[in-house]
C-alpha cells in the first residue's frame, strides 16, 4: 500500500516538472541552434545591419527590419484594443445590467476563441479591400489591416483582464467616492481606473506579448518583405511571419537558413519572457498593495 | 484502564502555540466532552487523535499520545489504520456526493471489500445502528444530498460505524443541525457509548452536561480542568472553568 | 448649463459609447462570420469533405486535412490529459510549500505565455529531429500537447481549489489513502471543471497552425493519413494554403474550410460552456 503510494505520487512529480523540462528544451533548443548562427554572424551585424535577406544570395543579417515590422503591428494591434478594451472593461464593470453582462462576455471570449488563420483570412480578403477604398494606394498585404485585426483579436485580453482588475478596487473607495456625489463615470475614471493601474497595465504588457508572438495573422496579411520602416501601407515581415517563410520551404538542417530561425526565435523568446517577467512584478507589487 | 493518553503535548503551528502541555486520560466506552471557547484548542486536540492535524501547514507536535498504550505518533504507526479504528464525525454534515449505500461503504471499499453481500449488511447493519435505516431503506441509491442536515449526519456517523472503529471523535456534530435532530443526535451519542470510546468537542454546555461523563475545560491552549461532569458543573475546582460555564465570558 | 448636468451627460454619453465598445467587436466579428459564410457555404458539399486536395479549385477537398485535425485531437487528448491532470493534481494535492514547487508554478505561468511558434522550433529539435519522428501526426501531437499542457495544468489546479477541504477530511477520517482520496472523491468531484479546461484546451490545439508548420507539416498531403507515424496536414494548414494561392476558387475554398473548422471550435467550447455553467450550479457545498 505504502509503495502504492509513492509510485503514484513519484508519477504525479514527473509529471509536475514536465513544465521545468519544457522550458529547458526551449532555452537549449534556442541557444544551441543560435550558438551556431553567431559563429557565423556577429551579434554586432545581427542588431545593427538593416536588412534581413538571408535567403537571397547576397545574405544580410540585420535583425532590425524583421523587429520592425514586429513592433509596428503590435503597435496598431494595441492602438485598436486598449481603448476599447478599456472603454469595455469600464462599462462591463459599472454601467452594465448583470443580464447584459452574462451574456456579453461569452460573446467577448468567442473572439478569442476564433483560430488565429481564420483572422487572417479577415484581414486579408475583408479588411484590406476596405481600407483600400480610403487608401487607394495601399498595398495589398499591409501592417495596417493584419494590426487592426488582431487588435479586434486581443479585445477580450485587455477587457477581462483589466475588469478584474477594476473589481479588485476595494469597495470602500468606490462607495466613498459616490458618497461624495460622484457620476459613474467620475468615479470610474478619476477612482477605480487609476487605482487599478497596475492591474490594467499588466493586462496591456501580456496583451503586447501576446501580439509580439501571434503568426498567421501577420504571415497572410502583412506580407513577407523585411523592411525598416513604420509606413502601415506597404508590405513588411514580422519574426513570427519570417520562421513560417522558412518553415514552409526546403532548408537543410546545419544550414545557415535554418539556424537563422533559430535566432530569430531566441529574439522573439526573449521579448515575450520579458514583456512576461515585468507584467508578473508589477502584478505581485500590486497585490502587496492591498495586502 | 484509559483507551487515549496523553502526557505533555504542545501544539505549534508556526509561530502559534496552541496547545500548551497537556495531559489528559480518556476511559473506555465513555463520552468525553471537550468544553471552552472558540480558539482555545479543544478542536486541535481533538484532531490529534486521528492524525487530521497532520495536514495543516506549519504544525509541529511535541510529547506523547497513547491509543490502546500504542504511542500514535511513532514513525512506524500506519496512518490510514489507526483512522480505521479512531473514527471521525465532522462540524457540518459532510456525506460525499454519492448515493447513501456508497457513501456507508466507502470505507470498506478502499480496503478492498468487494463482496456484495457483505456490504449490504454493512449497510443495514450501519444505518440501523444510527436509526436511519428505516427512514432510507427504499432510497439507498439515491444522492446522500437529498437528505435532511439530521439524516446527513446520522449518516456520517453510520458511515464511520461501518469500518468498526473503537473511538469516535466528534467535532461540534450538532451545531449545524435543529434542535430535534440534536435531541435525536444525542439519544444516538448515549446509546453508542456502550460500545465506543466516544470524545465530543462542543459549543454548548447543556449539550455537555446532559450527555458527557466527564467534561475536559480547555482555554488558551491550555486544560484548565478535567473532572467529572457532575463535578464540573456544580462544583468546579478552578475559577476560570467557574467564570466559563456561569456565562461570564465564551 | 451647470457642472452637474454636464457631468451627468458625460455619464451617460459613456454609457452608451461602453455599449458600442462592447458590441464592437462582436459585431465585426458578426460581419466577418457572414461574408465568409457568403463565400464559402454553397461550396460546402459531400465532394468537398471527401475528396483530396487538388490543383482544380472545384475538384479539391479537405478530407486529408479533416482526418489529420481529428487524428491530432485524439492524440493531442491522449498525451496532453494524463500529463497535465497529473501535473495539476501534483501542484495542487501532493505539493508542499516549498522553494522548488514554487519554481514550478512560476515555470507554468511563464510557459503559458510563450509565442506558440517557439514550441513548434522545440517540437522540431526535439521531436521531429532528435527523436526522428519527423514531420509526423506524433510530432504534431506531442508538440501541440506540450502547447496545450499550462491550459489544462491550470485548469485543473482551479477544479481541484473548489472541492471543500471537509470531503478531503472526510475521506482521510474514514482511513483513506492520499491517492484513494484524490481519485475515488476529489476527482469525480472536480471532474465538470477539468473537463471544460480539457475540453477548451484542445480547441486551442485544433486551431493552431504555425507550431505545426515549423515541425514540417506538409501543405500538400495527397492521401489520408492512417497510423500516428504518418505525414500529415490540418484544417488550418489547408487554409493557409488555400488563401495563399491567387486564385478565385481556392479562396473560395478556404473560406468553405473555415466554415467547417469553426463549426469545431464553435462546438467544442459551446460544449465547455455549456459544461462549465451546469457545474457551476451543481456544485453549492
Amino acid at each position: 500500500m505504502k509503495v502504492k503510494e509513492k509510485i503514484i505520487e513519484g508519477l504525479l512529480l514527473l509529471c509536475g516538472t514536465i513544465g521545468v523540462f519544457t522550458t529547458v528544451g526551449i532555452i537549449w533548443v534556442l541557444l544551441s541552434e543560435s550558438i551556431g548562427f553567431f559563429t557565423r554572424v556577429s551579434i554586432w551585424d545581427f542588431f545593427t545591419d538593416t536588412q534581413w535577406t538571408p535567403l537571397f544570395t547576397e545574405k544580410h543579417f540585420g535583425i532590425l527590419p524583421l523587429i520592425s515590422g514586429t513592433l509596428l503591428t503590435t503597435l496598431i494591434a494595441i492602438t485598436v484594443a486598449l481603448p476599447l478594451g478599456l472603454s469595455i472593461a469600464v462599462y462591463l464593470n459599472e454601467y452594465a445590467p448583470k443580464k447584459f453582462r452574462h451574456y456579453v462576455k461569452p460573446c467577448l471570449e468567442i473572439l478569442a476563441a476564433v483560430p488565429t488563420v481564420v483572422y487572417g483570412y479577415f484581414a486579408l480578403m475583408v479588411v484590406t479591400p476596405i481600407l483600400q477604398k480610403f487608401f487607394p494606394e495601399m498595398s495589398g498585404f499591409n501592417a495596417l489591416s493584419a494590426g487592426v485585426v488582431m487588435g479586434i483579436m486581443i479585445i477580450p485580453l485587455i477587457s477581462s483582464l483589466s475588469e478584474d482588475a477594476l473589481f479588485a478596487v476595494p469597495k470602500s473607495l468606490r462607495e466613498a467616492s459616490y458618497g461624495m456625489g460622484a457620476t459613474r463615470f467620475q468615479t470610474s475614471f478619476k477612482v477605480l481606473v487609476p487605482e487599478a493601474s497596475s492591474g490594467i497595465i499588466v493586462s496591456v504588457i501580456l496583451a503586447i506579448s501576446r501580439a509580439i508572438g501571434e503568426t498567421m495573422i501577420v504571415a497572410i496579411a502583412a506580407g513577407q518583405q523585411p523592411r525598416l520602416t513604420f509606413n502601415p501601407m506597404v508590405p513588411i515581415e514580422t519574426i513570427t511571419t519570417y520562421i513560417v517563410q522558412v518553415s514552409m520551404g526546403d532548408v537543410a538542417r546545419g544550414s545557415i537558413e535554418y539556424q537563422t530561425i533559430f535566432a530569430a526565435g531566441l529574439t522573439l523568446f526573449a521579448l515575450t519572457f520579458l514583456l512576461n517577467n515585468l507584467s508578473f512584478w508589477i502584478k505581485k507589487r500590486f497585490q502587496e498593495k492591498y495586502e | 484502564m484509559y483507551k487515549l493518553r496523553s502526557e505533555n503535548v504542545n501544539v505549534h503551528y508556526g509561530d502559534f502555540h496552541a496547545i500548551k502541555d497537556v495531559s489528559l486520560d480518556v476511559e473506555k466506552n465513555s463520552v468525553t466532552a471537550f468544553i471552552g471557547p472558540s480558539g482555545c484548542g479543544k478542536s486541535t486536540f481533538l484532531r490529534l487523535y486521528n492524525r487530521m492535524n497532520d495536514y495543516i501547514e506549519g504544525f509541529k507536535k511535541t510529547g506523547k499520545i497513547y491509543f490502546d498504550d500504542v504511542e500514535i505518533y511513532d514513525s512506524k504507526i500506519h496512518i490510514e489504520g489507526l483512522r480505521k479504528k479512531i473514527g471521525m464525525v465532522f462540524q457540518k454534515p459532510n456525506p460525499f456526493p454519492k448515493s447513501i449505500y456508497e457513501n456507508v461503504v466507502y470505507g470498506l471499499r478502499i480496503q478492498g471489500m468487494k463482496n456484495k453481500k457483505m456490504l449490504d449488511e454493512v449497510v443495514e447493519n450501519s444505518l440501523k445502528r444510527v436509526a436511519l435505516w428505516d427512514e432510507v431503506k427504499d432510497d439507498l441509491k439515491k444522492s446522500a444530498f437529498a437528505l435532511s442536515g439530521g439524516q446527513q449526519q446520522r449518516l456520517c456517523i453510520a458511515r464511520t460505524l461501518a469500518v468498526e472503529p473503537s473511538v469516535l471523535l466528534m467535532d461540534e456534530p450538532t451545531s449545524a443541525l435543529d434542535p430535534i435532530s440534536t435531541a435525536k443526535l444525542e439519544e444516538l451519542i448515549y446509546e453508542l457509548k456502550q460500545n465506543f470510546t466516544i470524545i465530543i468537542v462542543t459549543h454548548n454546555m447543556q449539550q455537555a452536561a446532559r450527555i458527557s461523563d466527564k467534561t475536559a475545560f480547555f482555554y488558551l491552549g491550555e486544560l484548565v480542568e478535567l473532572n467529572d461532569t457532575k463535578e464540573i458543573f456544580t462544583n468546579p475546582k478552578k475559577e476560570r472553568t467557574q467564570n466559563y460555564i456561569t456565562g461570564r465570558f465564551g | 448649463m451647470n457642472n452637474s448636468k454636464i457631468n451627468q451627460l458625460k455619464d451617460n454619453a459613456f454609457k452608451y459609447f461602453g455599449i458600442g465598445c462592447t458590441l464592437f467587436g462582436i459585431l465585426v466579428l458578426g460581419y466577418f462570420l457572414v461574408n465568409i459564410a457568403i463565400e464559402g457555404i454553397a461550396r460546402i458539399n459531400w465532394q468537398f469533405i471527401t475528396s483530396l486536395p487538388s490543383r482544380i479549385p472545384g475538384k479539391a477537398g479537405i478530407l486529408p486535412a479533416l482526418i489529420g485535425t481529428l487524428w491530432i485531437l485524439g492524440l493531442t487528448a491522449v498525451i496532453a490529459i494524463p500529463i497535465g491532470v497529473g501535473a495539476g493534481i501534483y501542484l495542487e494535492e501532493y505539493a508542499k510549500k516549498n522553494r522548488l514547487n514554487n519554481i514550478l508554478e512560476i515555470n507554468i505561468t511563464n510557459l503559458a505565455g510563450v509565442p506558440s511558434i517557439i514550441y513548434g522550433l522545440l517540437g522540431l529539435e526535439i521531436f521531429s529531429r532528435i527523436m526522428s519522428m519527423g514531420g509526423s501526426l506524433l510530432a504534431g501531437a506531442s508538440t501541440l500537447s506540450l502547447l496545450i499542457l499550462p491550459i489544462i495544468i491550470v485548469a485543473t489546479r482551479e477544479s481541484l481549489k473548489a472541492v471543500p477541504k471537509s470531503l478531503r477530511e472526510a475521506s482521510f477520517a474514514l482511513g483513506a489513502t492520499k491517492w484513494q482520496t484524490t481519485w475515488m472523491q476529489i476527482l469525480p468531484a472536480s471532474s465538470g471543471g477539468i473537463v471544460t479546461g480539457v475540453i477548451l484546451a484542445l480547441s486551442r490545439a485544433i486551431g493552431e497552425t504555425a507550431p505545426l508548420i515549423v515541425i514540417g507539416a506538409l501543405a500538400y498531403v495527397p492521401f489520408v493519413p492512417s497510423s500516428p507515424t504518418d505525414e500529415f496536414t490540418v484544417m488550418p494548414i489547408q487554409i493557409f494554403n488555400w488563401i495563399s494561392r491567387p486564385q478565385k476558387g481556392f479562396i473560395i475554398n478556404s473560406a468553405a474550410a473555415i466554415l467547417v473548422l469553426l463549426l469545431v471550435t464553435f462546438l467544442m467550447n459551446g460544449i465547455a460552456v455549456y459544461l462549465r455553467n451546469r457545474w457551476q450550479k451543481k456544485v453549492k457545498w
